[in-house]
């Protein structure tokens, strides 16, 4: 047991640790970081990055080299995600297309298309959304209703996605759609990849509880698309959903925010009712919690990783990071602010301050909670793929999906 | 980087359950609390059989020369089939302190002694309804002799020596004294886990031997402890989910097994959380044991917290799944409970733990 590279792995971070220092500028602190001053510069800043990794041979480490990846390790792609952390870097914005949309056109799309459309994704040149949830169907994303019928070898679909991030900047998208309503619902579903440039696509923003607009509804009215454009067989979208799906839990990870070490340093600092917070035995015993909790994580990640690197496949087992995390985040957050008493809930445009990071995390948590797979779907997940428990009893089983009961919510 | 226990090391702790379930452990475990033996003397001299008494106890001293990887495994597997001997007192504790504070005199006496099982150790700490602190030790040793009392003191109507804490003219440190000396008083001690003994012990006078140590070192053997009672509390919580979920998978009600509604699924992901993370932090405390790292007293907090944690959630849990079968006194889930309140008591509670963490890391973090 040990945390030491192998020699092959410390000549890769030096590798690593050597190029990022020659292409990008060191943090000079923990709370250093890259920000940018709108959406639309960020997306310029972060299409320039990419296009540095992808010439310097950094770019999708995961992906084959054909495609303009470098086929690392996971232990490789841990190693490079230490090392960049240290440097002030764009993010964002590619990881949807990367991740979820990149492996799936790698199992199901044709050589012609892999080579059209997976080298321009690993430069940042063209970006790519997922359209999956719709307004009646979240957690029971099977539900989804956006109809594709075929006439000749093109389809048209109708119909409305929601939650969709990025779907504003995105050149294609990955979508599921219902061919076939008289079907059970897990059987009547098919995918494609569609430009999101068609005539018939309607991209809204949606205002989240945070007053931002980092999700889109996405309309389709007649919108065509070609067959050669459907990935896997008619029918089968579900299985192919479910490739990314799983990539989706693995995506969303660790919820970003203010952590044990922010609360840990505040409560350090703050004065509460006359003496420093961390002399006050309710905030240490929070932040034991916390500290156990986020060190419980990570190691269980290192398990993982060590797990990798012997060439076995992650569990499920992953699914209980999100759940912890931002479970872990909504509470920090209001410890944060609660720390700040009354000046807490203050809004700010004060570069830096205190409380907006907590306020971040407030409105953060609760949506991150929820986003890929709600606590209550992964406790699902982590019972009956992890334990073995049995699913639910459903009350859709079996039915053809046009004859499946629905609410008015 | 390799975070895992290697191939021999799994294999070790294979041999270690399946002997233990070949043993009917947890059946030993009852009869010890429903009967008059202290502990089970038959599954103890098997457990010295198997070497696991001398597994990090080095061999010029009578041991086998393991790491403490090895014992990590061990007490894993002893903490999920709830073995009613004193294994901890003496290794974790007796062995520890010998070994690490003793003179070589006295390591050629008690290690190899410890090591065949010939002995039993027992740690003397606690002397009355609250924590024992550098300031709060009433024991005092002075020209060769100790007195005072202490009590909860675990396996101290069986053992035949202690590792007392007592205070001197500079600090509090550790010393050891035979039970047959004269002076010592034995009191057997009732608790909650009567699968575990439990004495007063009083000292009047008692010939003791001093070993080399102040009260960082008392502190030093506790977090070194920490971290194998906690892979104790970790087998015990993941005993507690399994036997919860095998129960809920074959109990029906209202036309269908209780494993299939989501208040019990949940309820066991909760227990799956709450012992991934335990097993993750025990790994990190086990690392820092086994390579004698500088975050120890970090490592040792964490994992003793969250294994901690995990073993009451899923003691208690596992008593809610089963319903009303799981109150009954046939059932194994309150040996479970008892234990994991006996554990979480024996080296200091949860607040005390809570705290040491942060401050070992304000120590770490100094601003």
């Amino acid at each position: 047991m040990d945390f030491n590279d192998t020699p092959e792995e410390a000549n890769f971070r030096k590798e690593a640790f050597e190029w990022l220092k020659d292409n990008a500028e060191l943090k000079e602190g923990p709370k250093d970081g890259w920000r940018a001053a709108s959406e639309e510069e960020g997306l310029k800043q972060v299409k320039v990055w990419q296009k540095k990794l992808h010439d310097g041979g950094w770019a999708c480490l995961h992906w084959p080299k054909t495609f303009g990846g470098r086929e690392s390790s996971p232990i490789e792609r841990v190693i490079w995600g230490q090392e960049v952390s240290k440097f002030k870097v764009p993010g964002g914005y590619l990881e949807i297309g990367q991740g979820m949309a990149g492996p799936v056109m790698m199992m199901y799309a044709t050589e012609d298309q892999k080579e059209r459309y997976l080298p321009p994704m690993s430069t940042g040149e063209e970006i790519w959304c997922q359209l999956f949830s719709e307004p009646a169907a979240g957690s029971d994303v099977a539900g989804i209703k956006t109809k594709a019928e075929l006439d000749g070898d093109t389809w048209t679909v109708n119909g409305q996605k929601v939650w969709t991030s990025g779907a504003h900047f995105s050149d294609y998208g990955i979508l599921v759609t219902r061919s076939d309503p008289s079907a059970p619902k897990h059987k009547g579903l098919t995918f494609f990849f569609v430009d999101m440039k068609s005539p018939g696509i309607e991209v809204k923003p949606i205002k989240q509880i945070s007053g931002g607009a980092n999700f889109n509804e996405v309309y389709f009215t007649d919108v065509k698309i070609p067959d050669s454009q459907r990935l896997g067989a008619v029918g089968d979208g579900w299985k192919v959903s479910l490739t990314t799906l799983m990539n989706e839990r693995l995506a969303v990870g660790d919820a970003s925010g203010p952590d044990f070490q922010e609360a840990f340093s505040l409560a350090r600092g703050q004065d509460l009712n006359g003496k420093l917070a961390i002399e006050n035995d309710s905030v240490r015993d929070k932040l034991a919690d916390w500290y156990c909790q986020q060190s419980g994580l990570k190691f269980a990640k290192y398990r993982n990783i060590s797990a990798l690197s012997r060439g076995e496949t992650p569990g499920p087992q992953s699914s209980i990071t999100k759940i912890v995390s931002g479970n872990k985040l909504q509470e920090i957050a209001n410890f944060g602010m609660d720390m700040l008493d009354s000046a807490g809930i203050l809004r700010t445009d004060e570069e830096g301050a205190e409380q907006s990071m907590y306020q971040y995390g407030f409105y953060g948590a609760a949506g991150i909670r929820i986003a890929g797979g709600t606590d209550e779907i992964l406790k699902n997940i982590i019972s009956e793929q992890v334990l073995g428990m049995p699913q639910d009893m459903r009350a859709d089983k079996g039915l053809p999906f046009n004859e499946i009961p629905t609410g008015n919510k | 980087m390799n975070f895992e226990f290697s191939a021999d090391q799994m294999q070790l702790k294979d041999i270690a359950r399946k002997f233990l379930e070949k043993e009917e452990s947890v059946k030993r475990a009852r009869n010890v609390l429903e009967g008059e033996a202290s502990y089970d003397e038959d599954l103890w001299s098997q457990i010295i059989e198997m070497g696991f008494t001398a597994t990090s106890i080095p061999e010029e001293y009578g041991g086998l020369g393991l790491g403490y990887l090895e014992l990590c495994v061990i007490a894993e597997e002893l903490g999920r089939s709830l073995a009613p001997t004193p294994f901890s007192s003496s290794v974790y504790l007796a062995s520890e302190a010998v070994l690490n504070f003793g003179d070589d005199s006295t390591k050629q006496v008690y290690l190899p002694a410890l090591a065949a099982g010939e002995k039993i150790g027992a740690f003397a700490h606690t002397e009355s309804n609250t924590s024992p602190t550098e300031s709060n030790i009433e024991c005092s040793f002075s020209d060769g002799t100790l007195s005072g009392t202490k009590i909860a003191v675990v396996d101290g109507d069986i053992a035949g020596f202690y590792i007392v804490t007592a205070k001197n003219d500079s600090s509090v440190g550790l010393y050891l004294v035979d039970a047959s000396s004269d002076g010592v008083d034995i009191t057997a001690q009732p608790t909650l886990d009567p699968s575990r003994s439990h004495a007063a012990v009083t000292f009047n006078q008692a010939k003791a031997t001093e070993l080399k140590s102040d009260w960082s070192d008392v502190l030093n053997l506790l977090d070194r402890a920490a971290v194998l009672f906690s892979f104790e509390q970790l087998g015990g919580a993941e005993a507690c989910m399994d036997m919860a979920k095998d129960y809920a998978m074959g109990r029906y009600a209202f036309g269908r097994s209780i494993a299939s509604f989501q208040a019990i699924k949940h309820k066991l992901a909760d227990m799956f959380i709450a012992v991934e993370l335990a097993r993750s932090n025990c790994y990190y405390g086990a690392w820092a044991l086994s390579t004698d790292a500088p975050e120890l007293p970090t490592a040792a907090a964490t994992c003793r917290v969250s294994a901690s944690q995990a073993y009451h959630e899923c003691s208690k849990e596992n008593i809610q799944t089963h319903g009303g079968m799981g109150f009954t006194w046939e059932f194994d889930c309150h040996l479970y409970y008892r234990r994991c309140r006996q554990l979480a008591a024996n080296i200091g509670s949860q607040a005390i733990w809570k705290d040491k963490l942060i401050s070992s890391l304000e120590r770490a973090n100094q601003i």
